[in-house]
């Protein structure tokens, strides 16, 4: 079935109505989202009760308060907003450092080393989540038991939710960085050197310029992966809520369409990231 | 002096790896794993013991989840392979030009929604008083609301969803790589459709068909979000039950347990899956 191949023109309408199906199926779920996020109605559902900017605007004087004005999911916003900062910088760091040692070096033990790395991989986000609190947490609690030191970092909270995130988006960032440096030509960088460049100035004029882009694409996809995590983040998380569990927990309660206006926030926010690291991309390659 | 900068930096490089590795990943696991051999005498006493796989394996409830769970996991990733398969073919070998990249981002962007967000998406369209419900109303195909959500069938609609970019993806790469000459070759010695799909079109996407197939079973096997929102009251998951140990109960020996087993059975899977099909996971991963 590729081009060169004669097919029916039956057979080729079903395969056009299936994609088609596969699309609408893709779709559906985030377009309902999105609509409702407009619908003058306290639930979201139909029938339709015309537009409005309610649900991002109201502040409560009418029993509604919309996103603008939930001060629970803003700072759940902001908190998620922190978390994903520090794991796109320690897992960018940690993925840059990965790619040389595994593209570079060459030493004994390279090949277990390089499974180990792809570990978090296969490991469900639960169990890593499940782990870091027995591991940290009852250290916390042996510390202040046995010693009487109080070992706070290590309660459940925002460094525990860091730690756990970085467990396995620094295993994606690695692979993303570690594909564009095998595509380097060496040349380049021994041309720097026989010019008269140190190792470490050749390193950051002429190889890490060639990062660039899989480091902004490793970033963003740190950044949103952090973001949008639930399973291993809900193990980990104290006081201080981030946004999806928050969302959950309103979800639990009853669907508002203020969910709806921060999920369509959160697509708005992610396609233009997405489309600014493609962007980027594209400028680069010419 | 050269070789001690080299194994200088060797050792700076490796530094960060081993950190991460050891302290978020590998001994946070085996303290779960120690964990959930030990068995609470008092408040402060500890024992080795197997109580906790004895009431895994004594409380019909806990394995009879995980065996429900590993099933419906293996049912999900299979159904998204047929489901995927077609709509990789397409993009890969049938569209061209700029429709190619298109349907290809097409398929990226509804991932920019968290699992939240999707499935909240997937809420709205089939509950009672949901989008398809009211739709069917409407046409005069049903005469009051029905009800679609809460039940395996949505559970598995919603996990598919989740699953589908993780498929597709690996395979459009792999089968972007096939000469069709291979294909064309295929009809010339006289084989039919199904006999090209088996002999040559299979076979070489196998990489792309392990690694899809290990990604989407890792995570529906490990999602949280998705059965307990969607599921009804008689689909229960065992991450579910992991949740209930650490976070209602505060019994961590047992979720520990809990959670080994959940991991054993990931990487069973994972172990056979690459055994059976011939493959390796640096083949298939990195």
């Amino acid at each position: 079935m590729i081009r060169s191949v004669p097919r029916s023109r039956g057979f080729d309408g079903l395969y056009l109505a299936y994609m088609v199906a596969f699309f609408l199926y893709l779709a559906l779920p985030l377009a309902v989202t999105a609509v409702f996020a407009f619908n003058d109605a306290p639930f979201p559902s139909l029938p339709w009760e015309g537009f409005t900017l309610d649900w991002y605007l109201a502040n409560g004087e009418h029993g509604r308060t919309g996103l603008f004005h939930d001060d629970t999911l803003l700072s759940a916003l902001w908190t998620s907003t922190r978390v994903a900062f520090w794991v796109t910088v320690v897992s960018v760091a940690l993925g840059c450092a990965n790619a040389v040692l595994f593209e570079r070096l060459e030493f004994r033990g390279k090949e277990f080393l390089y499974l180990l790395m792809l570990l978090p991989l296969v490991i469900p986000g639960v169990i890593l989540g499940v782990s870091i609190l027995v591991f940290y947490s009852g250290l916390a609690n042996e510390a202040s038991r046995l010693w009487g030191i109080e070992l706070d970092l290590f309660r459940p909270g925002l460094p525990l939710v860091v730690m756990g995130q970085v467990a396995f988006i620094g295993t994606l960032a690695t692979l993303v960085i570690a594909a564009r440096l095998r595509k380097f030509d060496r040349q380049l960088e021994e041309a720097a050197l026989n010019l008269g460049a140190t190792p470490v100035v050749a390193w950051f004029t002429v190889t890490l310029p060639w990062l660039m882009p899989s480091i902004f694409g490793a970033a963003a996809m740190a950044f949103l992966m952090s973001f949008e995590n639930f399973n291993t983040t809900v193990m980990l998380t104290g006081s201080d809520t981030p946004l999806t569990v928050a969302l959950f927990n309103r979800l639990r309660e009853g669907s508002t369409p203020v969910l709806n206006a921060v999920a369509l926030l959160l697509m708005l926010a992610s396609a233009l990231l997405a489309f600014a690291v493609l962007g980027r991309g594209r400028a680069r390659n010419g | 002096m050269n070789r001690q900068v080299s194994r200088l930096s060797l050792w700076l490089l490796l530094a960060p790896f081993l950190l991460w590795i050891l302290l978020l990943v590998l001994v946070p696991h085996l303290q779960m794993l120690r964990v959930s051999f030990q068995v609470r005498e008092s408040w402060d006493t500890l024992e080795w013991g197997l109580s906790q796989y004895r009431n895994f394996f004594t409380e019909s409830y806990y394995w009879r989840t995980f065996v429900r769970t590993g099933v419906m996991s293996l049912f999900t990733t299979f159904l998204t392979l047929l489901v995927a398969f077609p709509v990789a073919w397409y993009i890969a070998k049938l569209a061209r030009g700029r429709s190619k990249g298109f349907l290809f981002l097409a398929c990226l962007i509804p991932f920019w929604a968290s699992e939240l967000v999707r499935t909240y998406g997937w809420m709205i369209l089939l509950r009672e008083s949901g989008v398809f419900s009211a739709a069917l109303q409407a046409l005069g195909w049903a005469d009051g609301p029905v009800e679609m959500l809460y039940n395996d069938i949505a559970v598995i609609v919603g996990l598919v969803y989740n699953g589908l970019l993780f498929m597709v993806v690996p395979l459009v790469t792999t089968l972007e790589g096939m000469d069709d000459t291979l294909v064309e070759a295929g009809y010339d010695l006289g084989g039919g459709h199904l006999t090209v799909l088996r002999e040559v079109v299979v076979p070489w996407a196998m990489p792309g068909i392990v690694s899809g197939c290990i990604v989407v079973f890792m995570l529906t096997l490990g999602s949280y979000l998705t059965p307990i929102l969607m599921g009804g009251k008689d689909s229960a998951w065992f991450t579910q039950q992991i949740f209930t140990q650490f976070i209602t109960r505060f019994n961590w020996e047992q979720g520990a347990a809990l959670g080994v087993l959940l991991l054993v059975l990931s990487s069973l899977m994972v172990w056979l899956g690459l055994r059976l099909t011939g493959q390796s996971l640096r083949k298939v991963m990195g």
